[in-house]
């Protein structure tokens, strides 16, 4: 089955972003416009864009699904990756912008050994943006697939394509105009899907909810905390994997250094955090809004009662149901925007990494001329784009759902730590954060392979070595841990150097002398 | 020369001032996120039937849909209030430094 409107309407899409990278090639001419839209998109827009770059189709289609399938369970995701906003503004935002240029490396080689961070940094972001880029693809193509009736293969390949171009031709100020529009787009989409709910229910949550709970399988309890987080542990480790991994997504940090300054930083948090905010309160409607319209519409149920494609297809099956044919591609095109402008932000991310943090930082150790480093970045674009196409493809038939779940792990435990520790901690050595932080990372790997995720559903064995499903808590915990320990007994003339050198980067970090 | 200046700057009252009413307002507002949102969890956790009580015998709508409605509001607010402050006194202060520094 072919779905005109909704190819017409991203073939629209698709130009109007092509013409946006055509126009965004011409002023992407320098480092700083490659990695960073030479510091020159505005708070509104950054907000908007980092706003984007959280509502993917995971999010959108995957926590409607949740509240679908489980009701109030979804809520409580959708809490978990809003809080770790605010923290991030308190604590993290101005400093970061203050101390970096154009990767998250920047702040935290600050007053460090360059190429032993740079190398740790690097090593952190790319396995959290390969992760992501992963199960974006493998989401992608089976998506696509689904809405456009187009072979899995040539979806993934023509996600890969229109990435590569979008980031090699027009780096970040592409990137970010085509997040802004899909953000634009799918939060107008979810608005009116609301509003279509609210109508249907006469503009009552009180008959919404009951409408609900009356054609549920699970009746009352999908309006309180059900079987998903069972045991504390899970439900900290869970709650701490979402808080900090935020605070340790590549991606999402690379955005604080595309606006003019501190001031511009934090406000594009406070409008990022708005927009997310009123999208998850719309998800968790429009979950309850795909109970009472379709969960017991023949439609779009297979036969077993299942929702036909799974519950992630809750909200596309839901927009078909209050919006008809039109509508219903109007959100199939706006998903298959949302996936192709993410992958567009990890592409730059992982790029950047290799290009800035590897080519320019560690192999040419900081001499370098901007033409070569330009062009190794969109090598690495390419580079990146085309191992996404060959994983993509590759991975298929696999189960990738905790391949966002490791991303987020890697990032709360490699990542996060090293960065806060930098800014916060004074007695942070090299040699403490390179162990401390590869720690992290090697735990959180090895926790989530022994995890009921991987040795259960994919190596088939009976019993999870690690019982938990979130490894974060301990993962965490293990970094800063082993981070605080090889500092305090590193009594090398580079760490005295190094802690001697933090009061001059705290300055720095509060009033960023450099602006 | 400049890491005198920096020095200078870095014992000044203004940059004391500033660093402090800074991580005073962060840690705060910081901590009202993660206790909230932490107490929360231990709910889900320990006592999930709370969130499942009616909000009034009428009603079906449990306290957990406004509970959790409510934290993303207060998440909202709490980085409008940091915004607020920080442009509105801490810039001040800011402004104040540079100007007298440079």
């Amino acid at each position: 089955m072919i779905n005109f409107p909704a190819i017409t309407m991203f073939l629209i899409f698709v130009f109007a972003t092509l013409a946006i990278t055509y126009w965004a090639s011409k002023k992407t001419h320098s480092r700083s416009h490659f990695y960073a839209a030479g510091g020159k998109i505005t708070s509104l827009q950054n907000g908007l864009a980092i706003a984007g770059d959280y509502m993917s189709a995971a999010s959108f289609l995957g926590i409607s699904g949740l509240v679908y399938l489980s009701g109030y369970d979804g809520l409580i995701y959708s809490i978990g990756f809003l809080v770790g906003w605010p923290i991030i503004l308190f604590l993290l935002a101005e400093r970061l912008r203050n101390l970096g240029d154009y990767t998250f490396a920047d702040a935290t080689s600050h007053r460090l050994n360059q190429t032993q961070i740079r190398c740790l940094a690097a090593s952190g972001s790319l396995i959290t943006v390969a992760l992501y880029l992963i199960a974006q693809m493998v989401g992608a193509g089976k998506l696509i697939q689904l809405l456009f009736g187009l072979p899995y293969e040539l979806a993934v390949v023509i996600v890969g394509v229109l990435m590569i171009l979008y980031v090699s031709f027009g780096g970040m100020l592409a990137t970010t105009w085509v997040q802004i529009i899909k953000a634009v787009l799918l939060l107008f989409g979810a608005t009116f899907i609301t509003v279509a709910v609210l109508w249907n229910s006469d503009f009552s949550f009180e008959s919404l909810f009951q409408k609900a709970v009356n054609v549920h399988p699970r009746n009352y309890n999908i309006l309180q905390p059900g079987g998903l987080i069972s045991d504390p542990v899970s439900a900290i480790s869970l709650g701490i994997a979402l808080m900090f991994g935020t605070a340790g997504l590549p991606h999402i940090l690379m955005r604080f250094f595309t606006v003019k300054n501190a001031k511009e930083a934090r406000k594009s948090v406070f409008f990022a955090t708005g927009f997310i905010g009123y999208f998850y309160i719309l998800t968790f409607i429009i979950g309850f809004g795909a109970i009472m319209l379709i969960s017991n519409n023949p439609k779009f149920l297979n036969i077993d009662g299942s929702l036909i494609g799974g519950s992630n297809m809750a909200a596309i099956h839901l927009a078909n149901a209050v919006g008809g044919d039109v509508f219903l591609g109007f959100i199939s095109a706006v998903a298959f925007a949302t996936i192709l402008a993410v992958v567009s932000g990890l592409t730059l991310a992982g790029a950047s990494a290799v290009s800035h943090d590897l080519y320019a930082s560690v192999f040419k150790k900081g001499k370098v001329n901007e033409k070569d480093e330009l062009f190794v970045s969109k090598i690495s674009a390419v580079s990146l784009g085309c191992i996404a196409i060959f994983l993509g493809i590759l991975f298929e038939k696999q189960n990738v759902a905790f391949m966002v779940g490791l991303a987020f792990a890697v990032a709360a435990s490699a990542n996060f730590p090293i960065l806060f520790l930098s800014m916060y901690w004074k007695k942070l050595t090299s040699k403490g954060a390179l162990i401390g932080g590869s720690s992290g990372l090697i735990t959180a790997t090895i926790l989530v392979i022994l995890s009921p995720a991987v040795w259960v559903d994919i190596f088939n064995y009976d019993a999870p070595i690690f019982p938990y499903k979130y490894p974060a808590l301990f993962s965490v915990t293990t970094a800063f841990f082993i981070t605080w320990f090889v500092s305090i007994i590193d009594k090398s003339k580079e760490a005295k150097n190094e802690i001697l050198s933090f009061d001059n980067q705290f300055l720095q970090s509060q009033i960023g002398l450099r602006k | 020369m400049r890491s005198r200046l920096e020095k200078k700057i870095i014992k000044s009252e203004d940059f004391k001032l500033l660093v402090k009413k800074k991580s005073f307002i962060s840690w705060l507002l910081s901590s009202i996120i993660l206790l909230t949102y932490f107490s929360f969890i231990l709910l889900i956790a320990f006592f999930p039937e709370i969130l499942g009580m009616k909000i009034s015998n009428k009603s079906i709508i449990t306290i957990g849909i406004p509970i959790g409605v409510s934290i993303i509001l207060l998440a909202f607010l709490s980085t409008g209030i940091y915004v607020f402050i920080a442009n509105k006194k801490l810039d001040l202060i800011e402004k104040k430094i540079l100007k007298k520094f440079k």
